[in-house]
């Protein structure tokens, strides 16, 4: 790391002219008044949450009585939404980035596909709530009572079956609506992330796997790919840890704040040997999330609901914190073990 | 393209200048009135150059003369730069390599390229150098690591990597790093091998390490290699080739080309007198 890391503030301060003084103090104090709010929000939290944040309340579903409310069905509900969002986003967005990078030639198609790549990652996620809304809880409006296969051609298909798993249709708040909108809030960026990994990789290392005899697809799949993992990855964890903190599109989704079961039913180890087909059903059951319980609870007025929200807050962000943590991790591992 | 008159230039200042070498080395790989155009900048004008098998060819010229692409002409690595084209033919026993059946990946793996910056891959020695057998089909582990430890032994890296295979190749020294891609060029059992400017990024001590090996390595392989320096030419190869400006100017037996040039361009270069 540079000298600057290490030197004092004063040897900042103590440097010539009155304009390099004053802008030094305003960069301190711009860097220690957001930690000193993040200290503050953090103290917040915790004596807030004092109390509240305990075992009861990680394994207890929502209730009337504060006392015995919990996140579970949130952390539940977050963990099927975000496991089905990398699914389905990690092959896309990389496949998407590779594509882009290594394959795409550059015409008026490809400029219009990045360009507008930055602009969807700087679109408000509420108009991706919206789109989810149209596209995977409604489904446009095509079945169902009244809907347009109804109203044509009198088909009134509600629901689907197989092997016991029901489908309904509309798909309907279920958590894979919840999971493609979050997919397409988050693919945008996992795609830029890629991008820049897979840029990051030198020529030279395409053209020593090409030299060697090795196809374009084999240099891609065993240089180029793994050397831009850590890079990938820690697009990957950024952007599902923002996806973890989403409200706004889920509200838009209608998400129950209340949802007292598992999808599925899936709510133990033992749930699993019991009923494993629920593993199906989950992605088609309806759930919620911590920030709209969060977000339930901080909308009630009474002083007992500030503590769970609170404590809600604590559950998140100690889950942001863990995945940064992994990314940071990544990071500094491959900083250690790649170097070109 | 039709018939030519071959590479009667280059077979002449043979026969003026007879060599033992010459007479009991087969050409290897050859060019044929080849053009190579960058775009519209043409790189290379109507070079025909023979390279006998089993010895050693310098290309040799001042910076931006053309060494470069007309090495990658040799194993089609031009390809991968777009808006590139070329005229006339390079053969490789006796074979268009441009030609319309070639399947690059085969020719890649007999004409085999090392380059002038070490471009080990982040991973481990044993993967870098089993990396191309691997991709060429080789499965079995029996087989790779016998294909490893040969490959080593003739890059003269065997005795220093032996025990730690296992270690990230990034590790190495920069010599160690450029052996070690000649390994790995060599485990694809190549029966060329380019070389542009493997030394030029080393120390003294790891450029003589790398002289050695070529000295070694023709034994077995036809190896082309560019360098800017003249000393190493003298040192390592028995022919050398100048290129002036896209075009090649005089090829013959390296001694004879550099104790008697035949050109006045050539004579300036390897004196000294412009670079
Ligand atoms: N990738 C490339 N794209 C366009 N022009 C190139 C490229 N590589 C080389 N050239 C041009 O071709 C000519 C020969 O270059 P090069 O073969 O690299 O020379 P040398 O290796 O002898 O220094 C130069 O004029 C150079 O500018
Ligand atoms: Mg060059």
């Amino acid at each position: 790391m540079s000298k600057l890391d290490h030197s004092s503030p004063s040897d900042l301060f103590q440097s010539g002219k009155k304009e390099t003084r004053l802008f030094a103090y305003l960069c301190a104090a711009a860097t220690w008044s957001s930690a000193a709010i993040l200290v503050i929000l953090l103290s917040a939290v915790a004596f807030k949450s004092w109390g509240w944040f305990d075992w009861q309340f990680l394994t207890s579903y929502d209730s009337r009585r504060p006392e015995k409310a919990g996140v579970f069905a949130g952390l539940i509900g977050t963990f099927w939404m975000i496991s089905f969002t990398i699914l389905f986003s990690v092959p896309i967005g990389v496949g998407a980035a590779i594509y882009l990078e290594e394959y795409a030639k550059d015409n008026w198609l490809s400029r219009l596909i990045r360009v507008n790549l930055s602009n969807l990652a700087g679109v408000p996620s509420i108009v991706y709530g919206i789109l989810g809304v149209t596209l995977f809880v409604r489904m446009f409006g095509v079945f169902g009572e009244g809907g347009h296969l109804d109203s044509f051609i009198g088909w009134k298909v509600e629901e689907l079956n197989f092997w016991g798993i029901s489908i309904s249709l509309p798909l309907g708040e279920v958590v894979l609506a919840g999971a493609m909108t979050m997919t397409l809030l988050v693919l945008p960026v996992i795609i830029i992330a890629s991008q820049e990994a897979l840029r990051g990789v030198p020529p030279s290392i395409r053209h020593a796997s090409l030299a060697l005899g090795a196809s374009k697809w084999q240099t891609i799949r065993h240089q180029v790919l793994p050397a831009a993992i850590p890079g990938i990855m820690t697009g990957v964890i950024l952007s599902i840890s923002r996806a973890i903190g989403e409200t706004a599109p889920l509200i838009c989704l209608g998400i129950a704040a209340y949802v007292p079961f598992a999808p599925g039913g899936i709510d133990s180890p033992s749930a699993l040997i019991e009923h494993p087909e629920g593993m199906l059903q989950a992605p088609f059951d309806y759930f919620t999330v911590i920030p709209i319980q969060i977000y339930n609870w901080a909308l009630d007025h009474r002083e007992a609901y500030k503590g769970l929200a609170a404590a809600g807050i604590a559950v998140l962000l100690l889950m942001l914190l863990f995945l940064n943590g992994i990314a940071i991790t990544i990071r500094n591992y491959s900083n250690r073990h790649i170097r070109w | 393209m039709p018939e030519l008159p071959s590479i009667t230039p280059e077979l002449q200042i043979e026969c003026e200048q007879p060599q033992p070498v010459v007479a009991t080395h087969a050409t290897k790989i050859e060019s044929r009135h080849l053009d190579f155009f960058y775009g519209d900048n043409q790189a290379l004008f109507d070079v025909s150059l023979a390279v006998p098998e089993r010895s050693v060819t310098a290309l040799i010229g001042p910076s931006g003369c053309g060494k470069s692409t007309f090495l990658r002409t040799l194993n089609r690595m031009n390809d991968i730069i777009e808006g590139t084209r070329h005229a006339g033919e390079v053969l490789l026993e006796g074979r268009d390599v441009y030609g319309k059946k070639v399947d690059v990946v085969a020719l890649r793996k007999r004409v085999g390229m090392v380059f002038q910056k070490s471009t080990p891959f982040p991973k481990s020695i044993y993967e870098n150098v089993a990396y191309g057998p691997r991709i060429h089909g080789v499965k079995d582990r029996k087989k790779l690591d016998e294909i490893v430890e040969k490959s080593l032994h003739r890059a003269a890296l065997w005795k220093e990597v032996s025990h730690r295979l296992k270690d990230s190749a990034m590790a190495l020294s920069g010599g160690q790093q450029q052996r070690l891609c000649i390994a790995r060029a060599l485990a694809t059992d190549p029966e060329v091998l380019l070389m542009d400017e493997p030394a030029s990024a080393l120390d003294p001590a790891s450029t003589a390490r790398i002289e050695e090996l070529i000295f070694e390595l023709k034994e077995k392989y036809t190896i082309v290699i560019v360098t800017h320096n003249m000393q190493q030419a003298s040192r390592v190869s028995d022919y050398t080739a100048f290129f002036y400006e896209g075009k090649l100017i005089e090829r013959g037996g390296t001694e004879e080309l550099f104790r008697t040039p035949e050109k006045q361009q050539t004579q300036d270069y390897i004196t000294g007198r412009f670079g």
